[in-house]
């Protein structure tokens, strides 16, 4: 079982963004990078397909030098190797562009499985999964929260509005992971020192014979847009604040 | 036929509200172009349901009316969206970012070598282009992205875009495009428990976090949104704490949620929690914590023990009933 999971490196969720000079990319020297929380459960899947099953797991990331040390969590948790597509202009790239890199490294692996995130926590585009297994000419299926292994085949659960859907798709095939999956472990110390001694190959874009040329670009970000102020209701006892408030959703706001 | 295509979401043999609102919102964006609506409507037994589209601005509907695609799957619908786009040659695609919505734009748009702006939350048109507004980091920043690629296409954040009916009807052709090898087969679509109204669509969510102390204490929120007529979701602390299921949690490692109105109750108002209700339109607090930020996210606030106020609330709700 040949299994690639596609790590992302994003803004750990409690960096604050600052918009950039140029207003259309962020700042990035004041942020702690990490690894895209849903790669995780990604990582975590593989390393327990493979247990069951052997087989090699790879890991695959794109984008500046700096992308190697979430490569190192991945291989700390248990991945035998890892793949580094280098190039320091990639990162905010249109997902589509990252899809077609990807697949040029991917391709030649040849897996059995391919995992990534439902999406990523910086662009939340939740584009390439399904990008990537058009170039990949593979069966895809989304935001998995409950995956089975068959002979040549695997069978998911795929939460929906209001439904869970059970998929059914022939190997290869390729999985974006949701929360519920499982619970991705720690890297270990001991597998952190062993990390520092498993292959991490690195390729350019031209030894891919692919380039970071997306179909879309930004042409401004800008803050949130802000909201009024809000209203505090007022009131003596839980009785009287209860009926300002539904008093304020009904007559003002109109929403009750 | 260049104009602004909406890709339609059905279910049991009727169209989601999704389609109502990306059919309004391309009304806008084709009224801007000079251009207009086409909706594609994939999948057997909804030819009487297509000539409704017109009300919503849809001027002619192409059915594919195949079996083969009466079940959405990822496959099946890119080929066949993206053999008639080569033909048809839409400047625009508009659709849903729903779970089927967001699945589908990757695939679509490699086939048709473009890109997508997902889950937006406003559209224009800017020298002849559609430029579209999302939320990116969490909704730290929004982003305007112009897909540079042909067609353009966008999906729409459910629940932002108003439904906006103009009255005429649409006319319906026929079509069958190539749907190519389906390898993914839907085994089951089992149903969530008590058929209660997902959150992505509810109208009305009332919220619990670290602040309801236990698990047994969500009886008294599940009583609220009885009265409203809501559904109940929680802080990622309570699906944690296991008070609650992961299917109910709100944010950015659960579900986006865009409710007419949101009551937190107990919750703090974290990052990563308002980056999963942040649009809602209506945002109520109750937190006793007068500094707590979520105070500062809701458009009214009430400072004050949740194990007073929301019974007594409650009550209030079911008298206006
Ligand atoms: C990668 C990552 C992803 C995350 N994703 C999510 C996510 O998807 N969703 C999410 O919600 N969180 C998420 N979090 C967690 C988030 O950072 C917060 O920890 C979490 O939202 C806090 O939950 P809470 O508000 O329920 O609890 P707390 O922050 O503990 O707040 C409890 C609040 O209840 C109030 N309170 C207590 N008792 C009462 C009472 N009797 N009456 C009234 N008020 C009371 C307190 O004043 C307090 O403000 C994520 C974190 C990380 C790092
Ligand atoms: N630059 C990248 N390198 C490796 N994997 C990526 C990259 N960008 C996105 N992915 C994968 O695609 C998933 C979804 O990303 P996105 O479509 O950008 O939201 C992530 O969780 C990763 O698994």
């Amino acid at each position: 079982m040949n299994i690639v999971v596609c790590i992302k490196q994003v803004p750990d969720t409690e960096s604050q963004i600052k918009i950039g000079a140029d207003g259309k990319t962020i700042a990035t020297d004041d942020i702690k990078w990490v690894m895209n929380p849903y790669d995780e459960f990604g990582v975590e899947e593989a390393l327990r397909i493979q247990k069951a099953k052997g087989g090699t797991v790879t890991v695959v990331g794109a984008g500046p030098k700096r992308v190697t040390e979430a490569l190192r969590t991945a291989l700390a948790m248990g991945a035998d190797k890892a793949v580094l597509v280098e190039d320091e202009g990639l990162y905010g790239a249109d997902p589509m562009a990252v899809a077609k890199i990807l697949a040029a490294a991917i391709k030649p692996l040849t897996p059995d499985l391919v995992f990534l995130g439902q999406r990523a926590i910086d662009d939340d585009a939740g584009l390439v999964g399904s990008a990537l297994a058009e170039h990949l000419d593979m069966p895809n299926l989304s935001v998995v929260t409950k995956l089975d292994l068959g002979e040549g085949s695997v069978t998911a659960q795929r939460p929906v509005e209001g439904q869970t859907l059970v998929l059914e798709a022939p190997l290869p095939a390729l999985i974006t992971t949701q929360k519920g999956l499982n619970e991705p472990r720690y890297a270990s110390l001991p597998g952190i020192m062993k990390a520092k001694k498993k292959p991490l190959e690195v390729k350019t874009l031209a030894d891919l014979g692919v380039d970071a040329a997306g179909k879309a670009s930004v042409a401004a970000l800008n803050p949130p847009p802000s909201r009024a102020a809000g209203k505090t209701i007022g009131g003596e006892t839980p009785q009287d604040l209860a009926a300002a408030l539904a008093k304020a959703l009904r007559d003002e706001a109109k929403v009750i | 036929m260049a104009g602004v295509w909406v890709i339609a979401e059905h279910r049991d043999g009727a169209f989601r509200k999704i389609t109502f609102e990306a059919a309004s919102a391309a009304k806008t964006v084709a009224d801007a172009l000079g251009a207009d609506v086409t909706a594609v409507v994939l999948g057997g037994g909804l030819e009487a349901a297509c000539a409704d589209l017109g009300k919503y601005g849809v001027a002619k509907v192409l059915y594919a009316d195949s079996a083969d695609l009466t079940v959405y799957s990822t496959e099946g619908y890119a080929a066949a969206v993206a053999d008639l786009a080569k033909s048809g040659a839409p400047d625009v695609i508009i659709f849903g970012a729903s779970m089927q919505g967001k699945d589908l734009a990757g695939r679509l748009a490699a086939k048709l070598d473009t890109s997508v702006a997902v889950d937006c939350t406003a559209l224009k048109v800017d020298g002849g282009k559609l430029v579209a507004t999302r939320p990116i980091y969490a909704g730290k920043i929004y982003a305007d992205v112009l897909v540079t690629g042909a067609p353009q296409i966008a999906t729409l954040r459910p629940n932002v875009f108003d439904v906006v009916e103009t009255g005429a009807s649409a006319a319906v052709e026929k079509v069958s495009p190539a749907v190519g090898a389906i390898k993914v087969k839907q085994v089951e679509a089992l149903a969530e428990e008590g058929g209660k109204i997902d959150l992505t669509e509810a109208t009305i969510i009332v919220s619990g976090g670290r602040g309801m102390k236990e698990a047994d204490n969500f009886k008294l929120l599940e009583a609220l949104a009885d009265a409203l007529g809501g559904t109940v979701g929680a802080s990622r602390s309570a699906v944690d704490a296991g008070w609650r299921s992961h299917h109910d949690q709100v944010g950015q490692t659960g579900k986006v949620v865009t409710p007419n109105l949101y009551i937190a109750c107990g919750i703090s108002g974290a990052i990563q929690h308002l980056a999963g209700m942040g649009s809602s339109k209506v945002i109520v607090a109750i937190n006793k914590d007068a500094d707590a930020p979520i105070h500062t996210k809701a458009d009214f606030c009430v400072v004050a023990d949740l194990f007073d106020v929301v019974p007594a609330l409650t009550e209030e709700c079911k008298k206006l009933g």
